[in-house]
């Protein structure tokens, strides 16, 4: 029986050779990544422990990325936990060098990996082959202590990704056209895979923000097949080997087949306050904002500023609008400077902020007010997610956020 | 199989993890300092009336979102005895049963059960109200066992013997 790229890095993992949908399985796992969302709950039950200790220290990379600089006592004693406990320990440790989840695919991930995350937006790994998934503190603590864990193997849903996505449409208008397709819980606990020759015209940045947002459909991990993009990306971000490329079989079992034709795809908002709610970017038209962001681990990365500098290049942002930008890792952050998209965000009126969480995170840079509306590159827009509990956030690609943050109001770069 | 009953609280689909516990809460130092503020996007009064023993009851895709774990602590340390919904969110599930949260999942209740009600729940077997019995999707035995600890840490240290 056939098997689909879950099933075949589950079982890598589980060291058999075959394992299927709906089986449970203890893996080893291949990395660990946790930032300071939730890494000093960790920290707390470890101490607890009667003999702790980590299996694999190698394995294991912590990242201060949602709150930099720290904005209240309380976040800097929650990071300054996590920095003393990585320094003790000798842990890989970042620190406002970017979102986590980019630092990852920039520096650690590996294809045919196995890794937990404790952040829901783990499952963007699979854009370079890996599986990917987002786990609680206490999943992590076991599987920091035994090095192990256990998964049951998620059915798959198959997207065939055809032709080429227009002018002025991009890979977030497909991930959030194809949630609002399958709803918010349209692939919970299982995962979603994607290939077909379409693919193959989707850049790294547009591949990342697709499995990234695969969670906003309850998937355990988003999964790619690779090809020289993914490869080329890998050689020149410090030629990492893989550990395993796997494609499909033939006759792999999937729970359900899509077959998407690229080119019908257009420009998408998704409107407050769940992921799925989404319409075409003309429907939502007009919706008057208060602040707009680029950024985070869904749309923080080169490809996303250069489209957003090619809108507001030579124009200003609205006086009624606050137009936060965040590169998504220093490495992004040098290279925007070096291209002169920071001057031009900077001359357009933007507020250029360090590679962090920032907006999407809902607690530190950028928080909104009651009644107020931000359109948002960012990964959610539930009810308070941006701030107060009576606020708006809609969804939408770089370049609908960078035109509407010149307009005013919701309009798309077309306008 | 444990029998309880308990007061329910009626919530739609879609409860994410936000309008459990909002990110500005998360830094706090303690569960019980978040305590207040639990599902105060949705409802600010929720948390102040939830006694201990109370049921929620809701619909899909509940705990939907992030992957922190401060949701299912602190619905436990608000007194839940257990969240009954159509469907949970797969992060939160294991979030919950790590933490010693019950969760039981039912397509038919939640559409039947009115706030302020109250039902009767054998565990793995069926829920109680209004004279019916609703069935329950039973969880296995290993699950149960982290739930009846108190959490997978808590039934790692007593499969150790280092707790009863």
């Amino acid at each position: 029986m056939g098997m689909t790229i879950a099933e075949k890095i589950i079982a890598l993992a589980a060291g058999k050779p075959e394992t299927h949908a709906g089986d449970i399985e203890t893996v080893t796992l291949d990395r660990l990544m946790s930032n300071d969302g939730t890494t000093h709950l960790t920290i707390d039950m470890y101490n607890k422990l009667k003999n702790p200790h980590i299996a694999d220290i190698d394995k294991l990379v912590w990242i201060v990325d949602h709150n930099v600089p720290a904005d209240s006592v309380k976040t800097a004693a929650s990071q300054k936990k996590m920095r003393d406990f990585a320094k003790e320990h000798g842990i890989k440790f970042y620190e406002g060098e970017g979102v986590c989840h980019q630092i990852m695919m920039e520096k650690h991930v590996r294809p045919g990996e196995l890794i937990f995350g404790a952040d829901s937006h783990t499952c963007a790994y699979g854009a370079l082959g890996a599986f990917g998934t987002g786990v609680g503190c206490t999943d992590y603590l076991y599987a920091m202590v035994t090095g192990t864990s256990w998964v049951m193997v998620p059915e798959t849903l198959r997207f065939n990704l055809h032709g080429k996505l227009r002018d002025g449409v991009y890979a977030r208008d497909l991930i959030l056209t194809i949630i609002g397709r399958i709803g918010a819980n349209g692939a919970n606990y299982k995962a979603m895979e994607f290939g077909g020759d379409g693919l193959h015209s989707i850049d790294m940045a547009g591949r990342i923000s697709i499995c990234n947002l695969c969670v906003e459909a309850g998937a355990k991990t988003g999964l790619m097949e690779l090809d020289e993009i993914a490869f080329d990306y890998l050689k020149e971000h410090g030629d990492r080997q893989p550990k395993a490329v796997f494609a499909p079989d033939a006759d792999a079992v999937y729970e359900q087949v899509y077959d998407i034709d690229l080119a019908e795809i257009e420009p998408i908002v998704a409107k407050p306050h769940f992921v799925d709610n989404v319409v075409p970017a003309d429907e939502a038209k007009g919706v008057k904002i208060d602040e707009a962001f680029l950024g985070s681990c869904n749309n923080g990365r080169i490809e996303d500023l250069r489209v957003g500098a090619a809108i507001v290049k030579g124009r200003h942002v609205h006086g009624d609008v606050r137009f936060m930008v965040v590169p998504a890792s220093r490495d992004v952050y040098k290279q925007a400077m070096d291209e002169g998209l920071i001057d031009t965000f900077i001359e357009a009126g933007a507020i250029v902020m360090n590679p962090n969480c920032s907006v999407c995170w809902g607690a530190c840079q950028g928080v909104i007010g009651e009644g107020e509306v931000l359109i948002s590159t960012g990964t959610r827009n539930f009810k308070g997610r941006a701030g107060h509990r009576d606020s708006y956030v809609y969804l939408a690609s770089a370049a609908t956020v960078a035109a509407s943050a010149i307009a005013g109001e919701i309009v798309t770069a077309q306008d | 199989m444990e029998t309880f009953t308990g007061k329910v609280w009626c919530l739609g689909d879609d409860i994410d993890t936000d309008i459990i516990l909002p990110t500005e809460y998360l830094v706090f130092k303690t569960i019980d300092e978040m305590k207040p503020y639990a599902f105060s996007p949705l409802r600010p009064e929720l948390a102040g009336r939830i006694q201990p023993g109370d049921i929620i009851v809701a619909g899909n895709n509940f705990g939907c979102g992030s992957s922190r774990e401060q949701a299912p602590e602190v619905v436990k340390a608000l007194g839940v005895k257990c969240v009954i919904a159509k469907s949970f969110a797969r992060i939160f599930f294991r979030n919950a049963i790590n933490n010693g949260l019950l969760l039981i999942e039912n397509s038919e209740l939640p559409d039947a059960v009115s706030e302020g009600d109250e039902i009767s729940v054998n565990v793995n077997e069926a829920i109680d109200y209004n004279g019916k019995k609703y069935h329950i999707v039973s969880l296995p035995d290993n699950l149960l066992e982290i739930i009846d600890a108190g959490g997978l840490v808590k039934a790692m240290r007593r499969r150790n013997g280092l707790e009863n």
